[in-house]
């Protein structure tokens, strides 16, 4: 996935737009021209909303604890009271299966899980989980990836060298393996993270989100670095020293601005990535932690119902799917919209 | 290219050694972590642990620690187990090799055949309707979970459609050796390559349809159309062979993470004991020198990998040099 990130390297100048309107309203009014991209922000900001709307979903509508064990519990099904856990499911007709989809939004839509629990209502509580992870650690990652790059890229020499070795080596490693890695120790062996006054417990939220961050940062870095790179020897850069700006302000005022368009191409695809990542450790057992579930988690524990009742795991991986697709859509067009190079591309057809 | 080689190897051991460092950090020396208890198993006793502790040489300064690590790994290779005593952790990898090259080699074949095609369809057909149509099946490819797909293509074939005459030649999950029955084993593997391909063929064919429009805008295309060269050849002599440099860079890279063990979802998915799964399983153990052995494996794969992408991208673009 890191070609993802190099494939825009070259992203956003806005220097090169037409002069009289700033170049984010150039940029904006093509994204918003962009159908397929709005419809794709639409379809993301939809999940977005039906997943942090879960507590009343479960609350209002399904009337179910998303998180109770309910294996005794009972729904209604056509006027009739049933049992959630129907006796003799499976080949063998041994144990029992939990029931199924009833297409009935207030009795179990989805049906119901291993531990008598609405799938439905696990479902956008586990996309709460997700987005929060993916958006989180997306967001942490290409705010410390810039802070870096901007340092290596600004000081250049020893401090460079140094900082883009370190993400070398991270680079030279499967992200996934080195999630996995990290993961089991914080997750499963020891009580959470400790480090100095902050302790983060195993099942909070942020430990996964911290994870995926970390080993995402080397992807955002490159790119960055590049752009920083090149910026830093234009000609309104050199201006800025010759007027002895200070460090700083030729930092955040003179090449941030103009490398921020580049994170912006990136965040989306990166957020894309995340919740990819999120949900394969979160598969493996190594993301987030019950009591919490993500869509990750939905799917796993859905592995012993695969044959049974095949829609707890699908429902969660329709939701990834979804999710990632309006994003990588939704990324492209940001890309398109932000990328004088893509414009060349498309007048010179 | 002797000082490429040098240089090339250098590295390697260079990496090899700082991801050596790190894992054995983060297993050995995150504070609240002690491998003797998870060596010893529930409730042990204290004489237990030291007697463990001595055994093991987790009582020595950690530096002569990762020294013993390194020696039983690369001059004494007795490195045994934790978990499953007296296994021999060296032959237990290079008895999993063979299943992870299998899966990885068959589904880039799959991938590269697809990708290109559908890559250089849609660029030659843009203006269409058939090449939005093509990148958005390749959107679509990138955006499936590929432990997920596995998944599903399991409920398909196992489960669902396997009494018919669709699937009812797909044996049940698991990894035949090549050696021990050819057609077994290209029967087991087929579901599980087109699995792992669909993500990368979205992904290349991407990469390919951008480059290959990029470069027909480039001079030499157009003095080459100008010599009076046909069609065909234009596009696959001079327009394919450049954009395949971008191409061939991402592959190895992307190849040597997978056979470096970031298959394992695949594997996991498919019950393919390969070395992503003996790396998972090794993880969730705590089984830490098959942790150790496992990682350097995938680092000196992907150390190799990059070397080899460089030697390609020599061959394809005369101006790059080898240092």
């Amino acid at each position: 996935m890191a070609a993802v990130l190099e494939e825009v390297t070259a992203a956003g100048d806005p220097g090169q737009a037409v002069a009289g309107r700033s170049p984010w309203a150039l940029a904006g009014r093509q994204l918003l021209r962009n159908r397929l991209a709005m419809a794709s922000l639409a379809l993301f900001l939809l999940i977005v909303v039906a997943c942090f709307l879960a507590p009343f979903y479960a609350k209002h509508i399904a009337h179910v604890d998303a998180f109770a064990n309910n294996i005794n519990g009972t729904t209604i099904v056509n006027g009739k009271k049933v049992p959630l856990m129907e006796a003799g499911g499976g080949t063998l007709h041994l144990g029992v299966t939990p029931i199924g989809p009833t297409w009935d939004p207030a009795h179990y839509f989805l049906g119901a899980d291993s531990q008598g629990r609405d799938v439905m209502a696990l479902v956008l509580y586990g996309g709460r989980a997700s987005l929060l992870v993916g958006i989180g650690s997306a967001a942490i990652a290409c705010l410390a990836a810039t802070i870096l790059a901007l340092i290596a890229g600004f000081f250049g020499g020893t401090v460079d060298a140094l900082l883009s070795r370190i993400m070398d080596l991270i680079w030279a490693f499967p992200v996934i393996l080195l999630a996995i890695c990290i993961g089991t120790e914080l997750l499963t062996s020891s009580n959470g993270l400790q480090f100095g006054p902050i302790h983060i417990v195993a099942t909070s939220l942020w430990l996964p989100t911290l994870i995926i961050a970390v080993i995402y940062v080397p992807y955002v870095y490159r790119p960055i670095r590049g752009h920083v790179l090149t910026v830093i020897n234009k000609e309104y850069a050199e201006a800025a020293i010759a007027l002895g700006a200070s460090n700083l302000r030729l930092m955040f005022s003179d090449i941030l601005p103009n490398v921020v368009s580049v994170v912006i191409v990136l965040f989306p695809l990166m957020i894309a990535t995340t919740i990819f990542t999120e949900a394969a450790l979160s598969f493996l057992g190594v993301g987030v932690q019950p009591p919490n579930v993500s869509w990750g988690t939905i799917i796993s524990d859905g592995q012993q119902l695969l044959y049974t009742r095949p829609i707890v795991s699908i429902a969660p991986g329709i939701m990834i799917v979804l999710t990632v697709l309006a994003l990588n859509v939704l990324g492209d067009g940001i890309r398109d919209a932000l990328d004088p190079r893509a414009k060349l591309r498309v007048e010179g057809q | 290219m002797l000082n490429f080689i040098i240089r090339r190897l250098l590295w390697t051991v260079l990496v090899m050694f700082a991801i050596t460092l790190l894992v054995f950090v983060i297993f050995f020396k995150t504070p609240g972590v002690d491998p003797a208890r998870q060596i010893a198993g529930r409730n042990p006793s204290p004489q237990v642990l030291a007697e463990i502790r001595h055994q093991f040489g987790l009582d020595e300064p950690f530096p002569v620690q990762y020294g013993l690590m390194m020696k039983k790994i690369f001059i004494t290779r007795d490195l045994v187990s934790y978990s499953n005593q007296g296994q021999k952790v060296i032959p237990e990898i290079a008895a999993a090799v063979p299943a992870t090259l299998s899966l990885v080699v068959g589904a880039a074949v799959i991938w590269i055949v697809v990708s290109i095609s559908m890559g250089l369809l849609a660029a030659v057909l843009k203006g269409t309707f058939f090449d939005p149509l093509l990148m958005i099946v390749a959107l679509i490819g990138i955006s499936i979970p590929v432990f997920w797909l596995g998944e599903v293509v399991n409920l398909i074939s196992q489960s669902r459609l396997h009494d018919t005459f669709l699937f009812s030649w797909v044996p049940p999950l698991g990894y035949t050796p090549l050696t021990q029955d050819p057609l077994q084993w290209f029967k087991g593997l087929v579901l599980p390559w087109i699995t792992l391909s669909v993500l990368y063929i979205g992904f290349y064919a991407r990469v390919l349809r951008a480059s290959v429009l990029e470069i027909q805008n480039e001079d030499y295309i157009r003095t080459a159309r100008a010599k009076g060269l046909t069609e065909r050849r234009v596009l696959l002599r001079h327009t394919l062979r450049n954009s395949m440099i971008t191409y061939v860079s991402l592959f190895g890279l992307d190849f040597g993470a997978l056979v470096a063990g970031g298959v394992l979802l695949v594997e996991i998915v498919f019950g393919i004991h390969g070395l992503g799964y003996l790396a998972y399983q090794s993880l969730t153990n705590l089984d830490l020198p098959v942790i150790m052995a496992t990682v350097i494996y995938a680092a000196f794969f992907i150390v190799l990998a990059s070397a080899l992408v460089d030697v390609a991208y020599a061959r394809l673009d005369p101006r790059v040099r080898l240092t």
